[in-house]
């Protein structure tokens, strides 16, 4: 799960850390109001899951209220890679001396978290790591241990901070730490980290991925939940709780476990098709998860075929024929669909599936067959016919 | 010859008293596992179909000589489930369960590895372990593998498993060894881990490996094969027209940052000598073309 700025502003703030006084704002009105309340010079900033905000126009200084409006009236409705501003944060205005790059994520290859601190903050990390690796002082953590104060000095030392930013940034960092343990997150980056003329350290911009899996430890992620960018055919999918990602083709796809729907979208691009989406109906799929699945394909005016491709371990072939039986009582589908069934109770499926079979609803017998005939249909069928 | 499990296992189900505990635990136990005990604290005393449970693992191992654990609990409980499985003397645990945070998995693998170092955990979020004819913990269908040899196969992905065991099967190809090990973040188990064991088992000749996009895992596992492998590889990665940043079901199959995709795998793969087939079943033709050249 993502988090705006802002929220991810909330979310260090909760943990003791110091960031700008800000309001978020919907409306230019809003932002304007927000502005008189804080006082200019305030930033206007643009909350989208997105990177290169600032390239895009999406953050500007407003010297006055004046500027606040006429900023916010350019960025609220602006598209930024494919996301368009609908929030802006008003935030108080800070003095920049310094800027550097903080950071807490999993090392997946060692296995242990991973710290970065870089004396090169407020540009891409990943330029900073092609051009300049030196600049980077990485900590590797045991997640057992966690990360003392002592080794947190030893780190801050070896990124070459000046003295005067020592002991605020190791405060924020054993914090931030922290945050991203107690707080689930995969991902916690503040970039920059600045240090103002004054001599505070401060959190000038916060990025913050949160693991979706802790939301059971988490009760207050909910809010989270409800701002991750995702189209109208990824909402349906997640209220139902389908794992379900949106692409671009006409191959509506319906397979049980992630390893064999991301292999269906990708034998659908070999034989020379393109697959409306990835769908994981998972381990113990019922009736109602492939009743569900089959009302979000069919909903998705690009589909103009339908390959379910499944095989059996946890779920049970019975299961997913019944599913697919009850699921063509509840809703008239209106495209072709090709099954592929194989693994646990297959045989006692095919069964179940038999008299329903039409040019409609068919079977073939191996994966590269079941896409082959669906990409053709694809062609055949018009949509909705 | 088989790796990590065989006739000899004895398996204690965590979680044996649960719907899915219940029907895994049975259906491994049908099909030949030496299913030993389950636990569930509040259960001891009690049976799941003659399956003696106990208050805990440590009570089980004592009771039975339980030398492996398969944990069928809900996410929330995994991490404890692990860490009592180890402390209670299994020498090799299966963690079925998906969802588990990945700080805890960081925090459990980390623990094992230093104080058990010689316990093996594999999971979480993977289907198990399956040496046909032999031993099967987790979910995966006994009916789909083909007992013997000469292929061991180690996995990312669950269902494509299954499809690989399928394969080999139709082929006449029989397995010693097939190992899930997940698609989390941090899997207990490597695919070097299992690499590393199929090259030591005599009864294996040839290794089929899948894999899927996020980390680099593969990469690693390339680097493994070109320098200490002498049978032969074929594999296949799922993947290829996953868009970036999208996680793909599985908690660690994400491309992040031009990272982790599936051509630099299947490149990395290539360059070390693996036969890579751009869908399951060319890799498993490929496979059928190294046994047959055995």
């Amino acid at each position: 799960m993502d988090l705006f700025e802002y929220q991810g502003k909330q979310f260090f703030a909760g943990y003791g850390m110091p960031v700008s006084p800000g309001e978020i704002a919907f409306t230019v009105d809003e932002a304007v109001a927000a502005a008189e309340r804080l006082g200019t010079p305030v930033m206007v900033k643009a909350q989208v899951h997105a990177g290169g905000r600032g390239k895009a126009g999406g953050v500007k200084f407003a010297a006055t209220v004046d500027d606040v409006r006429t900023h916010a009236s350019a960025i609220l409705g602006l598209d930024i890679k494919g996301h368009v501003v609908g929030r802006v944060w008003i935030e108080k205005a800070s003095d920049i001396a310094e800027e550097y790059y903080a950071s807490f994520t999993l090392d997946r290859s060692e296995k242990k978290h991973l710290g970065m601190l870089s004396v090169e903050g407020g540009v891409e990390i990943e330029t900073v790591a092609e051009e300049n690796p030196d600049a980077i002082a990485k900590v590797w953590i045991d997640p057992v241990d966690g990360l003392s104060e002592s080794e947190c000095r030893s780190w801050v030392a070896a990124a070459g901070l000046p003295d005067v930013a020592v002991d605020g940034t190791v405060d924020i960092l054993l914090k931030l730490y922290t945050a991203y343990v107690e707080g689930d997150a995969d991902m916690v980056e503040i970039n920059p980290l600045i240090l103002t003329p004054e001599g505070q350290v401060h959190v000038l911009d916060a990025k913050v991925t949160l693991d979706a899996n802790s939301v059971f430890r988490h009760e207050d992620y909910a809010a989270f939940d409800e701002t991750q960018s995702r189209d109208e055919r990824e909402t349906a999918a997640h209220k139902i709780g389908l794992q379900y990602v949106g692409l671009d083709g006409s191959v509506g796809v319906i397979a049980n476990g992630a390893g064999l729907a991301m292999s269906t979208v990708d034998v659908i691009s070999q034989v020379g098709g393109a697959a409306a989406n990835f769908l994981d109906i998972g381990g113990g799929a019922d009736v109602d998860t492939m009743a569900g699945a089959l009302e979000v394909i069919n909903n998705d005016p690009a589909v103009r075929s339908i390959f379910i491709n499944i095989f059996g371990g946890i779920t049970r072939g019975e299961v997913v024929a019944n599913g697919i039986v009850e699921a063509l009582e509840r809703v008239t589908i209106n495209s072709p669909i090709v099954i592929r069934l194989d693994g646990t109770n297959a045989d006692e499926g095919r069964l179940i599936l038999e008299p329903h079979f039409s040019g409609s609803l068919q079977m073939a017998p191996t994966m590269l067959e079941a896409a082959e005939r669906a990409v053709g249909l694809t062609a055949t069928e018009g949509t909705g016919a | 010859m088989s790796i990590f499990v065989d006739e000899t296992t004895r398996v204690v189900y965590q979680g044996l008293t649960g719907s899915q505990g219940r029907y895994y635990g049975l259906l491994n136990r049908d099909y030949g596992t030496q299913v030993v005990a389950g636990t569930n604290p509040r259960k001891a005393g009690e049976d799941v179909d003659g399956i003696p449970i106990f208050a805990s693992v440590a009570e089980a191992v004592a009771e039975t000589g339980a030398t492996a654990s398969c944990i069928f609990i809900p996410a929330p409980g995994v991490h404890d489930a692990v860490i009592e499985a180890a402390e209670g003397g299994v020498k090799f645990i299966v963690s079925v369960t998906e969802g588990v945070p990945a700080h805890d998995e960081a925090r459990f693998y980390n623990h094992l590895r230093r104080d058990f170092p010689d316990v093996q955990l594999l999971g979480p979020n993977c289907p198990g372990i399956i040496s046909p004819g032999r031993c099967n913990i987790g979910i995966t269908a006994g009916h789909i593998a083909l007992p013997g040899g000469p292929v061991g196969i180690v996995s990312r992905s669950g269902t494509l498993t299954y499809q690989a065991l399928y394969e080999l099967k139709q082929k006449g190809i029989g397995c010693t060894t097939c190992v899930g090990i997940g698609g989390d973040p941090v899997p207990g188990t490597s695919f070097i881990d299992c690499l590393a064991a199929f090259e030591e088992d005599p009864e294996t000749k040839a290794v089929m490996m899948i894999g899927e996009i996020g980390g680099s895992a593969e990469e690693e596992a390339a680097a493994f094969i070109r320098d200490h492998m002498t049978k032969p590889v074929a594999s296949y990665v799922a993947g290829v027209t996953a868009p970036p940043g999208k996680k793909m079901g599985h908690a660690g199959a994400i491309v992040s940052g031009g990272r982790g995709t599936a051509a630099a795998k299947m490149d990395a793969l290539r360059s070390a000598g693996v036969q890579v087939g751009l869908n399951p079943t060319e890799a498993g033709e490929l496979m059928a073309r190294i046994v047959a050249g055995l």
